[in-house]
């Protein structure tokens, strides 16, 4: 099963330069696992120290920010492309 | 160095002017590798707060998408204070995620002034750098 991940310019010193990886799971959660094993560092970068999606960092499955969709339940499947956008953000602090 | 034209930073001051007391913040798209600012893309400030700013999710999926098809990326990311300074804050610092992009601050503090200044931001430490005008 192959679903498509798009990997932001920031996180690609994870993937060897690449722009797109391959992974597989049924969740975005087991997607994530498995980016992991295959990329060891980049779980850290999209889950935060209680295994939730990172406050600022945008996941999409397809066309949809996965927080509307189901978070790390978000079912994902061979032919979706799962998104990650560090989200753009800051403050006067 | 950032290079730039005076119609872009116009249209940063602008926007900033507008959407005062709220930090206004946008892009401006380039080609790849080619460091020239050229497409503005003002954004929604989805916070929409005097002291804090953020894309929405949905809005910045659409731009990000729509400068991959056509070959760009982010040269500048800009964005307003409204009560402090144009200098990057921690949480500026903290979320400043595109390594290549120039991190420009105005601030709306003042009526006379904007204090446009640049910035590279990377892991987690800022350099100011001089800004050039192009008429």
């Amino acid at each position: 099963m192959a679903i498509e991940v798009r990997i932001p310019t920031i996180l690609r010193n994870y993937t060897g330069g690449a722009k797109v990886v391959e992974g597989s799971g049924s969740t975005l959660g087991e997607l994530i696992k498995n980016l992991d094993a295959a990329h060891a560092g980049i779980g850290d970068r999209l889950l935060d120290g209680e295994e939730k999606l990172r406050r600022f960092v945008n996941v999409y499955k397809n066309d949809e920010d996965v927080r509307f969709l189901g978070g790390l339940e978000t079912p994902v499947a061979d032919g979706d492309t799962v998104t990650v956008l560090p989200a753009v953000a800051g403050g006067s602090r | 160095m950032l290079t730039i034209s005076r119609e872009l930073v116009d249209k940063i001051i602008a926007h900033a002017r507008k959407d005062h007391p709220d930090e206004a913040c946008g892009v401006i798209a380039g080609p790849v590798g080619g460091d020239r600012p050229e497409r503005f893309i003002p954004m929604e400030n989805a916070a929409r707060s005097p002291t804090f700013y953020e894309f929405d999710s949905q809005e910045q999926l659409r731009v990000w998408r729509e400068m991959d098809d056509r070959d760009e990326e982010p040269v500048v990311i800009y964005h307003s204070h409204t009560m402090t300074e144009a200098y990057p804050s921690r949480t500026d610092v903290s979320y400043a995620n595109e390594p290549n992009a120039h991190y420009v601050l105005v601030s709306t503090r003042q009526e006379d002034t904007e204090e446009f200044r640049s910035y590279r931001i990377l892991d987690g430490s800022v350099s100011e750098e001089p800004v050039d005008i192009v008429e």
